[in-house]
C-alpha cells in the first residue's frame, strides 16, 4: 500500500510541474495569471470565514458541554452495528446537509484526534470523497425550476452512505 | 436545515452543560474556538491562492479543455439521451472538470448551464433522466486533489498534509462508479414500471 502514499506525496508537485510547463511553452504570462487566479483565492477563504466561526463555535458548545459523548453513546449500538467509529458519526451525519458544518466538524476532529490518528485520517478522507448532496440539489434543481426531482435525492444519499463506508475500508487497508 | 443544526448544537450544548456542571468548559470553548476558527480560515489563505492561482494558467493553457476532450467519450455514454455535440455535454463536462482540480466556484455556474440546457431539450418541470445522472455524480464527489483538506491538516501540523489524497481519490472513484451503477437501477425500475 506504500504506492499510494507515493502517489499521494508526488500528485501534487507533478501537477504543478505539468501546468508550469504547458504555460511556459505556450508562452504564457505565468506569473500574471498565477497572481489573478490567486487573488480569488484570498477572497475564498475570507468569505468562508463567519460560515467556520459560526460552525465551529457550535460545534465546541456542543461537543465542550459532553453532549456530543452523550449523543455518540445513545446511537453507539447502530454505529458498531454497522462499524462506524462513534467519533467520525457526527461528520457522517452532517457530510449531505451542510459543506461548512462539515468542514467544521472535520477541522475540530483533526484537532482533538490529530491529523495522523486513524480517525484524522478518515475525516479527511471523508469529507473529499462524499459531497453536499441537499445542497446540490437544491442549488441545481431550484436555478432551473425543477419541481418534480424523480430519484435525485435517494440516490444521492445513498451514494453518501456508500462514501461513508468506502473511506472507514479504504482507510483502514491503506493505513494500518 | 443548516439553521437547525446549527442553532440545536448550541442549544442543546448549554442546555446540557447547565445540568451536568460543564458550564465552565463551554464559556472557555466559546471564546477560544471563535479564535481558532478565525486562525484556519486564515490558515486557508495559502494553499486557495497557490492552488487557484496554478488552476488560472491551467485553464489559460488550454489544459482543462484537453482533459474535456480525454474525458468526453466516456462522459457521452453516461448521457445517452443528450446528443454528442449539444452545448449541455460541453458543460458538463467543464463541471466535472472543475470538481475534479477543486474549483468548486467554477463548478457551479457550469453546473447551472448544464441543468438550463437539459431542462430545454426535456421541455418538462420534472428531473430527467440525464438530469439525475448529472447531480448524482455531482452529489458522489468528484476530488482529484483535496485543497481544503491539505490546508486543514497543514494548520494542524500534519506530518504528511497530503498523504490523505490516495485514499480520498480510490473512495471518489468506487462511490463515483456505485452512484452511476444506482442511478442506472433506478432508471431501469422507472422505466419497467411505466
Amino acid at each position: 500500500m506504500n504506492i499510494v502514499s507515493m502517489i499521494s506525496v508526488a500528485i501534487i508537485p507533478c501537477t504543478i510541474l505539468l501546468i508550469l510547463v504547458v504555460g511556459s511553452v505556450k508562452k504564457l504570462p505565468t506569473y500574471e495569471l498565477f497572481v489573478e487566479g490567486g487573488k480569488e483565492g484570498v477572497s475564498m477563504a475570507v468569505s468562508l470565514l463567519p460560515y467556520l466561526v459560526g460552525m465551529i463555535v457550535s460545534i465546541s458548545i456542543f461537543r465542550s458541554s459532553g453532549a456530543l459523548d452523550a449523543a455518540i453513546g445513545l446511537i453507539q449500538p447502530v454505529l458498531s452495528f454497522l462499524s462506524i467509529p462513534g467519533e467520525i458519526a457526527p461528520l457522517a451525519l452532517t457530510r449531505p446537509i451542510s459543506g461548512t458544518a462539515a468542514l467544521a466538524i472535520t477541522a475540530d476532529l483533526l484537532k482533538i484526534y490529530g491529523p495522523d490518528s486513524f480517525i484524522g485520517r478518515l475525516a479527511s478522507t471523508m469529507q473529499g470523497s462524499t459531497d453536499t448532496t441537499f445542497y446540490i440539489i437544491t442549488v441545481y434543481f431550484g436555478a432551473v425550476g425543477i419541481r418534480k426531482m424523480g430519484d435525485a435525492l435517494k440516490v444521492g444519499l445513498l451514494a453518501d452512505i456508500i462514501g461513508i463506508i468506502t473511506s472507514i475500508i479504504i482507510v483502514t487497508i491503506v493505513f494500518s | 436545515m443548516v439553521h437547525l443544526i446549527w442553532a440545536g448544537m448550541a442549544v442543546i450544548g448549554i442546555i446540557y452543560a447547565l445540568f451536568n456542571g460543564t458550564i465552565d468548559q463551554v464559556n472557555e470553548a466559546i471564546f477560544n474556538s471563535a479564535a481558532e476558527a478565525v486562525n484556519l480560515s486564515i490558515g486557508l489563505i495559502s494553499i486557495l491562492v497557490f492552488w487557484l492561482g496554478l488552476m488560472r494558467i491551467a485553464e489559460k493553457a488550454g489544459i482543462l479543455k484537453s482533459l474535456s476532450a480525454v474525458f468526453k467519450p466516456l462522459i457521452t455514454r453516461l448521457f445517452p439521451d443528450i446528443p454528442k455535440d449539444h452545448p449541455a455535454m460541453g458543460y458538463i463536462l467543464s463541471n466535472f472538470i472543475a470538481n475534479l482540480f477543486g474549483l468548486g466556484n467554477a463548478a457551479t455556474p457550469m453546473g447551472i448551464k448544464a441543468m438550463k440546457e437539459m431542462k430545454e431539450l426535456s421541455g418538462s418541470e420534472k428531473a430527467s433522466r440525464s438530469m439525475i445522472t448529472f447531480l448524482v455524480i455531482n452529489t458522489s464527489s468528484l476530488t482529484l486533489v483535496p485543497t481544503t483538506i491539505i490546508a486543514i491538516r497543514m494548520q494542524y501540523k500534519s506530518a504528511f498534509p497530503t498523504e490523505i489524497v490516495g485514499t480520498t481519490v480510490i473512495a471518489t472513484l468506487i462511490t463515483t462508479t456505485a452512484a452511476i451503477i444506482i442511478d442506472r437501477i433506478f432508471y431501469l425500475r422507472r422505466v419497467s414500471n411505466r
